[in-house]
């Protein structure tokens, strides 16, 4: 009987091994047929990748080794010199405050109120659609219209704002341009996170707030210990986006300020634009855009290791 | 207690409508400017018949048709190529185990964060090299792989049963056949919500055309409409203007009137991966 046991086991390994033996070429085999029809399906996306994005960002941090202008058509080895400059030149200082300060004060405030529009759409009973609408619509127009349209509202005599008070000019005064810049980008953008705070709001199960409600907890209750909290990833999230967002768009300037006026509105993404393309500073422009990929990467890497211990990703 | 949340939840709703209301106000103001008489556009109070002066004012004096046909081709042109690219390789994470799967997903996951108009410089002087500069073609091609698309096609994907390919494969199909027969109509909604999203981008990207173009009937719309308001730099031509920005968002504004629930669907799966 014992033996027998023993027997029987010792089949059992001896045949689970010739299994495995067996089925460990077939399974290399069928991954690396797997392998080379991913990578076949992969390539064509793969090319473009490194072509327009790894190899210009490799391109770009070499590059700001070196410093190469109109005045200097060789490239010479220059270090971090492009850097140690970088951070003495004012334009550039301002630019990255500005752009700082645009992104402490539009992020929390989009966040804001794209809650409060996301939760006032969800329970309003008259016209829904209009104010779903009314929100909705500036994040769908070019930057370029809305920076048309904010302009003329600002323009002294002709503007809504100006023809409040014909010696306001916003845009034009130093201590005011960034305020009115940072209005315009709330009206463009919060729209864009209320959406997300709404399919936020759409999957909290209806029972949890009948629950809190038979518990007697008003609504101003309710949302500060329900709905905030359970919303908490939608934030963290749109708290990224709209932070890197407040880096990527700049097109406004363009026809809005230019920069100005002195400088006091420029942002770093405009200032490459304009070193690059205005004043063909080869080693400034891209040291500049070496500073703003790892600002931006340094963002998503932090936001990728925070959203992945609360994000359940289905 | 009751009556007092009641009241706090009013001046909610309230504060909300006129919020609403404050946001519709740029977009009204614009349209009355665009279709009102230049001598009525800053009195607000009176009211005067609509006309359509200051368009043809606009379309006689640039080239917007022009300007349409460009936007549109940079839009479809784009939009075909990440179509056919995103299938297979968001095919090809949802589905395949291979070697180097998370590296090669780890390097697109960069591309969301370093989008091209980041890397407007080092872009400009490879598109020289390649001679695209000042090209059609050169604004689009470095959007035509979207580690966006990407990702969304990986992700509806795999909420596909795999048993449909099972059974494809049974019968013989090549995995060729079996991304464009049995996957891609089922995926017909991620089209869709992928479209909304990369017409809007690229329908408004306005400094990747600034400096890749320099011919007039190579511009797209947002540059055309640009250019043209700059070239009035004081406040006489603010109908013309109006009537210009009118011209250049209707079509969106319009896709969106109709198919308002399938954009802000879009919009929020895009953003949310």
């Amino acid at each position: 009987m014992k033996s027998s046991l023993r027997l029987n086991f010792a089949e059992g390994f001896c045949g689970k091994r010739e299994v495995a033996m067996n089925h460990k070429p077939l399974k290399l085999k069928k991954k690396a047929v797997a392998t080379l029809t991913a990578w076949a399906l992969v390539l064509p996306s793969f090319i473009f990748l490194c072509v327009f994005t790894l190899y210009p960002i490799a391109q770009t941090l070499f590059g700001s080794l070196f410093s190469e202008s109109l005045s200097q058509i060789h490239a010479a080895f220059a270090g971090v010199q492009n850097y140690i400059n970088l951070f003495q030149d004012e334009v550039f200082l301002r630019a990255f405050w500005n752009n700082l300060i645009v992104a402490l004060i539009t992020v929390p405030v989009d966040i804001i109120l794209a809650t409060a529009m996301a939760v006032f759409t969800n329970t309003v009973k008259h016209g829904k659609w209009l104010v779903r609408l009314a929100f909705f619509y500036p994040v769908i127009l070019p930057m370029i219209a809305a920076a048309n349209i904010w302009l003329f509202i600002y323009t002294p005599q002709y503007g809504l704002v100006g023809m409040l008070n014909s010696s306001w000019n916003l845009l034009g005064t130093p201590s005011t341009v960034l305020p009115a810049i940072i209005v315009m980008l709330v009206w463009k953008q919060s729209g864009y996170f209320m959406i997300f705070y709404l399919s936020g709001l759409q999957n909290i199960s209806k029972e949890v707030y009948e629950a809190a409600k038979m518990d007697g907890a008003g609504s101003f209750r309710i949302f500060r210990s329900i709905t905030w909290p359970l919303l908490r990833p939608i934030t963290l999230f749109s708290f990224i986006i709209a932070l890197t967002d407040s880096y990527k768009m700049v097109d406004y300037l363009y026809l809005m300020t230019d920069g100005g006026p002195n400088n006091s509105s420029n942002m770093l993404l405009y200032y490459i634009y304009q070193t690059g393309f205005n004043f063909w500073d080869i080693g400034k422009a891209s040291t500049i855009t070496s500073i703003l990929v790892v600002l931006l990467l340094l963002i998503s890497t932090v936001s990728f290791f925070r959203q992945d211990k609360r994000i359940v990703y289905s | 207690m009751k009556s007092r949340q009641t009241t706090a939840s009013r001046i909610f709703h309230i504060v909300m409508y006129l919020t609403a209301l404050l946001w519709l106000v740029p977009l009204l103001w614009m349209v009355r400017t665009a279709f009102v008489p230049q001598d009525a556009a800053m009195n607000l109070t009176t009211v005067v018949a609509p006309t359509l002066d200051n368009f043809t004012e606009v379309l006689t004096s640039a080239p917007f048709g022009s300007y349409y046909l460009n936007t549109i081709l940079i839009v479809i042109g784009t939009l075909a190529v990440q179509f056919f690219l995103i299938t297979l390789a968001g095919y090809a994470f949802a589905r395949l185990n291979f070697w180097g799967k998370d590296v090669l997903f780890t390097l697109f996951l960069a591309q969301l964060m370093i989008t091209p108009d980041v890397l407007i410089f080092p872009t400009y002087q490879l598109m020289v090299k390649f001679h695209l500069a000042n090209t059609l073609p050169g604004i689009m091609v470095p959007f035509f792989a979207s580690a966006m698309g990407i990702f969304l096609m990986r992700q509806n994907l795999r909420s596909i049963p795999e048993e449909l390919e099972e059974a494809a494969k049974m019968e013989g199909c090549s995995v060729w056949k079996i991304i464009w027969k049995v996957y891609a109509p089922l995926l017909r909604p991620t089209y869709v919500a992928f479209s909304l999203v990369s017409v809007s981008y690229h329908w408004n990207d306005f400094l990747w055309p600034l400096v890749m173009v320099n011919d007039v009937n190579k511009r797209p719309l947002t540059l055309g409409l640009a250019v043209f308001a700059q070239a009035y730099e004081t406040g006489a031509q603010w109908s013309d203007i109006c009537a210009a920005t009118c011209i250049v968002i209707a079509p969106l504004l319009f896709i969106f009137l109709f198919f308002q629930r399938q954009f802000i669907e879009s919009f929020a799966k895009s953003g949310l991966k």
